[in-house]
C-alpha cells in the first residue's frame, strides 16, 4: 500500500457520477498515483457487462438542462475512461462482496475492467489514509 | 526563438477533459526519446493539466502558445 494511494468508493450508478469518478481515476493515474476503486450498490450494478452502455440517468439536481449539457459536452463514456486509467497502470477496480451477493452476481457478470471481488476490510488494507466516496 | 521540429501533431480540439492529455500520454509512451509532440487543445483543463503532467512525468514543456479558441502545447519526450 503506497501512501499516495487514491481510494475511490463508488456507490451511485448514475452516468454523471460514474463519469466524474472516472475522470478522477484517470487524473490520479496520470499523475502516477496508485488508484484503488471499490464498487458498491448501484455503481456495481452499472458495471454489469450487459448494462455498462445503457442509459443510467443523472442525479436529480441535473434536471433537464444539466442532462442536456452533459450529453452535449462530448465527453468519453465513463467505461472508456476507466479503461484508459487501467492502461496507465497502477489502477485496480474491485467489487464489494456484499453487494455482489445482494444482486446474486459472479465476476463473470461484470465488465472486464473489474479485477476481482473484495470484502470491505480487504479494500481498506489498500486504502491508505483516506477514501473518497462518490 | 528557433522553430522546434515537430515529430507529430495531435489535434485534440473539441475533446473534453482529460482527452487531450490522454492523447499526449499515449503518443509519448509510443514515441522515442527526443521526439517533440504538438497538442492542439480547446479544453480549459489542458492549460493546467498538460504542464502538470509533463512536470510529473519529467518530460520537457517546450512552449505553450495561446491561439484563437485553443492552445498549442509543445512537449519533448525527455526519457
Amino acid at each position: 500500500m503506497a501512501d499516495d494511494t487514491f481510494s475511490l468508493i463508488l456507490f451511485s450508478g448514475t452516468d454523471d457520477k460514474l463519469h466524474a469518478a472516472a475522470v478522477l481515476a484517470v487524473g490520479a493515474a496520470a499523475m502516477g498515483r496508485p488508484v484503488n476503486v471499490f464498487l458498491q450498490y448501484w455503481a456495481l450494478d452499472a458495471f454489469r457487462e450487459d448494462r455498462v452502455l445503457k442509459d443510467h440517468g443523472m442525479v436529480p439536481e441535473a434536471g433537464e438542462d444539466g442532462a442536456r449539457a452533459f450529453q452535449e459536452h462530448g465527453a468519453a463514456h465513463w467505461i472508456e475512461l476507466f479503461e484508459q486509467a487501467k492502461d496507465l497502470g497502477g489502477v485496480t477496480i474491485n467489487a464489494c462482496a456484499d453487494s455482489m451477493e445482494m444482486f446474486g452476481l459472479t465476476q463473470d457478470d461484470l465488465h472486464p475492467v473489474v479485477d476481482g471481488v473484495w470484502g470491505v476490510a480487504r479494500f481498506f488494507m489498500e486504502a491508505g489514509a483516506g477514501a473518497t466516496f462518490i | 526563438m528557433a522553430t522546434t521540429e515537430i515529430t507529430r501533431s495531435i489535434d485534440a480540439r473539441g475533446m473534453a477533459c482529460p482527452g487531450p492529455l490522454m492523447e499526449l500520454i499515449g503518443a509519448i509512451r509510443r514515441g522515442q526519446v527526443g521526439d517533440v509532440y504538438e497538442v492542439l487543445s480547446s479544453d480549459e483543463g489542458s492549460k493546467t493539466d498538460i504542464p502538470a503532467w509533463v512536470e510529473k512525468a519529467r518530460h520537457e514543456l517546450v512552449e505553450v502558445v495561446p491561439e484563437d479558441g485553443y492552445a498549442r502545447f509543445v512537449v519533448r519526450k525527455a526519457r
